[in-house]
């Protein structure tokens, strides 16, 4: 019985086989097409690009794309071409079957230039516009947008009346008008409609799109053009200013993150800690050895290795911050400058002491699942990282503001800034109080240097480039004043990404930092100053 | 006049710090030159241009020391105006290498051939000669400390925060200058000197010269402080850093005082600055990190702020064990020596040495009222 | 400019508010030349915010301050009210503690404040007798070479007001002079102050009840920054209102 299956199969297979090389005898047009690829000249490609496309074969797309890859190989001796996958599986660009047995001694992939991968493009967004998946659809309008090949057209116009999902439909609309534009034939009143059309997308591609137009256009639609030329500059002027105003507040929160510790321990009690720096680079070496013990023990668990590590983070640089306090600050309060000097000396010996542990180059942090990637928004884009850690420094902002104002500890806290020794004899022990908002104001640095960590290179000298960045905001905010603080951040981080485009990024930094000099001139306790005896001793 | 004031400002301790290096001037080339390389008295070349450096930075410390020890100007920027003197002085020395360079254009040194630079930025005009070098070696950073100091002190801008814009100050000096188009050799700064005066740089006797040259500078430097700090206005800068308040309503312009002073100090971290680059044969920004000037002050608060002679000694002796630890096996360990010495000093030992020791001898000769002897640095001043 | 009062110092609707607290509420008086007035009010009625303004360390928010009916003082600060020869006594004693008692006699010694001239100064045989002079009358010639900083406090004081004499203003402010001192102490300086007084302008803020009523001259009482009551002690000290601040309601 076994061997009766056994014949049968075979004879369906072989069957199969006939049946399949005489569809290759019997060769229809997307068979013509992939014969042309085996000429080896480029015209002959070309041809066999287009026949491919057009030929309604469901395996054209594949082929296209594996063309425009450069995984389409073919034997001219076989007459034979081949559908190389990305593991370098081959298969049989005429069956679409796996290729099974030895491949010919003269394989060689298809040779294409970029004017063939443009028509590829084109092509494969055509092939795609009647796919079932919207987004597709959408991508493959935009390409034929791009490539505006003329070609496409039918489907396009086609497509065009069977979408229903408004964004594709707009950007088939778009690809329509690119079309038109760039078509010789099309009627005067057709151009002016394409570049109203084309004005209203208003991004790079299309002002491109506008700008590579032939000069000899009829004086109307030259009008339009102009016209669209200059409603789509103002818009991405527009989209500019969004994109340095969302740098901006990206570049700010990051400081507000920095500085926020630091407005504690300075604004409220005086205490200039040159060491804060590194609190940040504690809490991003955290990170760092969660992510490893992660890697280590179980790596299902990384995407949770922030939220592992901010609770750490906060504990560890806390607990550095209160020894700190403890062994050597409390020693010198009202010795401002000494206390400056002490703590610049532990900033040594903490980058030195990281150093000697984990190596002075950087560490690798890797960046959760939910952190990685990006997301367009209108003209910008947006990176899930940035945008999580400017959720993150206004959770942790709001949150130290909420603590400050609704807990004891921030009564208290707030009662010492104000009046030590009445809040001393109140019966509040000033030293304890002093112990935990440095640090609290350290915590938070820590649990900073776990954000930081998804942004910047996790090294000893991390903290290094946050502490001069950081007095500035807490000085041009105004000292003791959390308010000031964020806002003095959010003002030079988006000071300086506005000035970035004129200045460089150097200079825009030189030039903030003048700036801040000259302000504290007019201002010099800052924008939001407390103005009372407390902050005059 | 001034013959008067320099007796007066001297004491025992001043002269013996004097006569101590102006004698170094002299022996140290004595013992590299007229020694053979055999003899036991022999002192190397390479000691002499590191002693040449250690006076350099006794100037820089001398001239922190004039504002932080008797003006209580914190200033945590003072590498600046060292590294702008060091840059005025490469810039002499660049212009005197002319078509010995890789490329030998006859004016532009080498990096800015190699920037496809076609002619000579104008603030580089008039640095081959020597004396316009020299003017500029004092006039660019006291410019910058007088334009620096008249904002921040009409602002009455003082204390920690004084300190923190001094250090962004020089800061943004360091990202400016790290900068090609600034036109100042941008990372790589200014190097590969040939000659000073027509002198070989690398010549043992221009060594020798120049560590000499240093020493005397520093001996300069030491007396013109003494004489500023003993005249009235030395007093009036004392009284400004322990009661400004005071100072002000007795009507002292307390503003003119310290920008006078500060614009002082930085000329003189400007010559220490120029002194420092022939010797060591480069200037490049990272002269200008806030970690160089900081550390300069912990030499001036190791040594005894408010004493000169202290200050001079904590550069040379924390230089000293900075050689010692970072020459050998020690180098990882020199960091946390350098910070632990910023947190004992401060803790532990808040006068500086000097000052300590002179307590000490005051304590055991009579007390109190010799205490009084040295009223500048006694008892410990605030802030 | 012709003098608009001829008052030595006069102060007219002066308001200072401090993040909303009105430290001194539309506050007015005038001091004549050569009197010496004593200014008394509980702690917190603004005494010390009104010295601040008259010399130039707080800007008011309205109001006028003329001096010798010509400068108007809220314009200077504080270097360009002590030429017009107005001296302070702070509240807490403030000396130069690293200076010898004669080096902040001869700092507070009338003479060129530019840095210039300080750098040339020298001393000359007239300052040494006027530091000598004025050494004497604070009582601390003994003492002249010690530093500032070893003195007692009730010694700070004196200096305080010694450097004061030395700057030979034409009015003198001083702030609780006798705070801190023993009942001795007390007396000594009211003679002193009435001393100062034959040549000099002076205006006393003092809580002492007994202090004033030892100078025995013309009172001013301030409360929340205006003035309550003037008069002599006897009728400062009954007047109802008065008494109900001191004592509370
Ligand atoms: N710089 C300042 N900031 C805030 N409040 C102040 C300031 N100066 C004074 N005050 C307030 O103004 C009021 C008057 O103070 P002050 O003039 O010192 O009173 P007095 O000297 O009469 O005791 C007090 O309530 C004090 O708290
Ligand atoms: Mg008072």
């Amino acid at each position: 019985m076994r061997d009766v299956h056994g014949r049968v199969a075979a004879l369906v297979f072989a069957l199969g086989l006939i049946l399949a090389g005489a569809t290759v005898a019997h060769a229809g047009p997307y068979e013509d097409a992939l014969a042309k690829f085996t000429e080896g000249s480029l015209s002959d490609t070309g041809d066999g690009i287009n026949g491919v496309a057009v030929s309604g074969n469901p395996l054209a797309e594949r082929v296209l794309a594996a063309l425009k890859d450069g995984r389409l190989m073919f034997s001219a001796e076989k007459k034979t071409v081949y559908i190389q996958a990305k593991n370098g599986k081959l298969f049989d660009a005429f069956t679409g079957k796996p290729f099974t047995g030895k491949p010919p001694d003269d394989i060689d992939n298809v040779i294409v230039n970029n004017r063939l991968r443009n028509v590829i493009d084109a092509d494969l967004g055509a092939l795609t516009l009647m796919s079932r998946n919207s987004n597709r659809r959408f991508d493959a309008a935009q390409a034929v947008f791009r490539s505006r090949d003329l070609s496409v057209l039918p489907n396009v116009e086609k497509a065009l009346a069977e979408e229903t999902d408004p964004r594709t439909k707009r950007a088939l609309e778009q690809a329509r008008a690119a079309i038109l534009l760039y078509d010789a034939k099309s009627s005067a009143a057709d151009k002016i409609a394409a570049t109203a059309v084309i004005g209203d997308r208003g991004d790079q591609d299309s002002l491109g799109l506008l700008d590579g137009l032939p000069p000899d256009l009829p004086p109307a639609v030259h009008a339009a053009v102009a016209a669209a030329r200059a409603s789509i500059a103002h818009t991405l002027a527009l989209w500019n200013g969004v994109q340095n105003a969302w740098y901006g507040l990206s570049l700010g929160s990051v400081l507000l993150l920095a500085a926020i510790g630091l407005a504690i321990t300075f604004g409220v009690m005086g205490v200039i800690n040159m060491a804060h720096g590194e609190m940040v680079m504690l809490g991003a070496y955290v990170t760092f050895v969660v992510q490893q013990a992660i890697r280590a023990y179980d790596p299902n668990l990384f995407d949770y290795s922030l939220a592992i590590a901010l609770p750490l983070a906060f504990a560890v640089a806390g607990g550095v911050g209160i020894v700190i306090e403890r062994t050597i600050i409390r020693f010198l309060y009202g010795r401002p400058l000494e206390t400056l000097l002490a703590t610049w000396g532990l900033s040594l010996i903490l980058q030195q002491t990281v150093r000697t542990i984990f190596g002075p180059t950087n560490e690798d942090v890797g960046n959760p699942s939910w952190m990685s990637g990006a997301f367009d928004f209108g003209g910008i884009t947006i990176t899930y990282n940035r945008l999580w850690i400017v959720c993150f420094a206004f959770a942790v902002f709001l949150a130290l503001l909420a603590i400050l104002r609704y807990t004891r500890f921030g009564l208290e806290m707030r009662a010492v800034t104000q009046n030590r020794p009445m809040a001393a004899s109140m019966g509040i022990r000033t030293g304890r109080v002093d112990a935990l908002t440095f640090g609290l104001g350290s915590a938070i640095a820590g649990i900073a240097g776990v954000a930081l960590s998804q942004i910047d290179n996790v090294s000893p000298n991390l903290g290094q480039g946050y502490i001069i960045d950081s007095f500035m905001v807490v000085v041009f905010g105004g000292v003791g004043n959390l308010w000031g603080t964020a806002v003095g951040a959010l003002t030079l981080g988006i000071a300086n990404k506005f000035l970035e485009p004129y200045a460089g990024a150097v200079l825009g930094k030189i030039a903030v930092l003048i700036l801040i000099i000259l302000f504290i001139q007019k201002r010099p306790r800052g924008m939001f100053a407390l103005k009372g005896r407390t902050v005059e001793a | 006049m001034t013959r008067h004031l320099l007796i007066r400002s001297l004491d025992r301790g001043a002269v013996t710090f004097v006569i101590v290096v102006a004698a170094l001037a002299i022996i140290v080339p004595v013992l590299n030159l007229a020694t053979p390389a055999s003899s036991a008295l022999h002192l190397p070349t390479y000691l002499v241009a590191l002693f040449g450096k250690y006076a350099c930075y006794a100037l820089l410390a001398l001239s922190i020391d004039l504002i932080w020890g008797y003006c209580g100007i914190l200033s945590l920027g003072h590498g600046a105006f060292f590294a702008l003197g060091g840059y005025a002085m490469g810039m002499y020395l660049m212009r005197q290498i002319g078509t010995r360079g890789i490329y030998a254009n006859p004016i532009l040194p080498d990096f800015m051939v190699f920037l496809n630079w076609k002619a000579l930025p104008v603030y580089w005009y008039g640095f081959q000669w020597f004396p316009y070098a020299l003017l500029m070696i004092f006039v660019v950073p006291g410019a910058l400390a007088f334009v620096f100091g008249w904002f921040a002190f009409r602002s009455r801008v003082s204390g920690v925060y004084l300190s923190i814009i001094t250090q962004a100050l020089t800061y943004a000096l360091m990202l400016g200058f790290f900068r090609n188009n600034f036109g100042f050799g941008g990372n790589n700064g200014l190097t590969d000197f040939k000659d000073l005066l027509g002198f070989n740089v690398q010549a043992e006797t221009t060594r020798n010269a120049l560590f000499s040259i240093s020493c005397l500078a520093v001996v300069l430097a030491f007396l013109l402080c003494r004489v500023v700090i003993a005249s009235k206005f030395g007093k009036v800068l004392v009284a400004i850093r322990d009661a400004e308040a005071r100072a002000r309503f007795l009507g002292y312009r307390v503003e003119s005082y310290k920008l006078f002073v500060f614009t002082l100090s930085a000329c003189m971290a400007g010559l220490a600055g120029a002194l420092y680059v022939p010797q060591v044969g480069i200037i490049n920004p990272s002269e200008f990190a806030p970690g160089n000037s900081i550390e300069a002050v912990i030499w001036v608060a190791v040594g005894g702020r408010g004493t000169l002679v202290g200050a001079a000694l904590g550069a040379v002796a924390v230089n000293y064990a900075k050689t010692f630890f970072t020459g050998g096996m020690l180098a990882p360990y020199w960091l946390f020596v350098l910070g632990g010495l910023f947190v004992v000093v401060t803790l532990l030992l808040p006068r500086g040495i000097v000052s300590t020791l002179r307590h000490w001898t005051a304590l055991q000769r009579d007390g109190a009222s010799a205490a009084a002897e040295d009223g500048v640095a006694e008892p410990l001043p605030a802030g | 400019m012709e003098p608009l009062t001829s008052a030595l110092l006069y102060l007219d609707g002066v308001t200072v508010s401090f993040d909303g607290f009105k430290a001194l509420n539309n506050l007015s008086f005038a001091i004549a030349p050569g009197e010496m007035r004593a200014i008394i009010g509980p702690n917190g009625a603004g005494k010390t915010t009104m010295m601040d303004v008259v010399t130039g360390k707080t800007r008011p928010d309205a109001g006028e301050v003329l001096f010798d009916g010509r400068h108007n003082l809220t314009r200077l600060d504080e270097t360009e009210v002590a030429a017009l020869g107005i001296g302070r006594k702070f509240q807490k004693p403030t000396v130069f503690d690293n200076h010898t008692v004669s080096d902040n006699i001869e700092l507070a010694l009338k003479a060129d404040r530019r840095a210039r001239a300080a750098l040339v100064w020298r001393e000359t045989a007239e300052e040494r007798r006027r530091v000598d002079e004025l050494l004497e009358i604070i009582c601390l010639a003994a003492a002249r070479d010690r530093l500032a900083a070893s003195l007692s406090h009730g010694q700070k004081q004196w200096l305080e007001i010694g450097m004061l004499l030395a700057q030979d203003p034409k009015l003198l402010l001083v702030d609780e002079p006798v705070a801190g001192m023993t009942d001795t102490e007390t007396r000594q300086t009211a003679e002193l102050l009435r001393a100062i007084n034959r040549e000099h302008t002076v205006v006393v803020v003092e809580h002492d009840m007994a202090f004033v009523r030892e100078l025995g001259v013309k009172v001013t009482c301030l409360h929340e920054g205006a003035v309550l009551a003037e008069g002599t002690i006897d009728q400062v000290s009954t007047n109802k209102r008065v008494v109900e601040v001191y004592l509370g309601r």
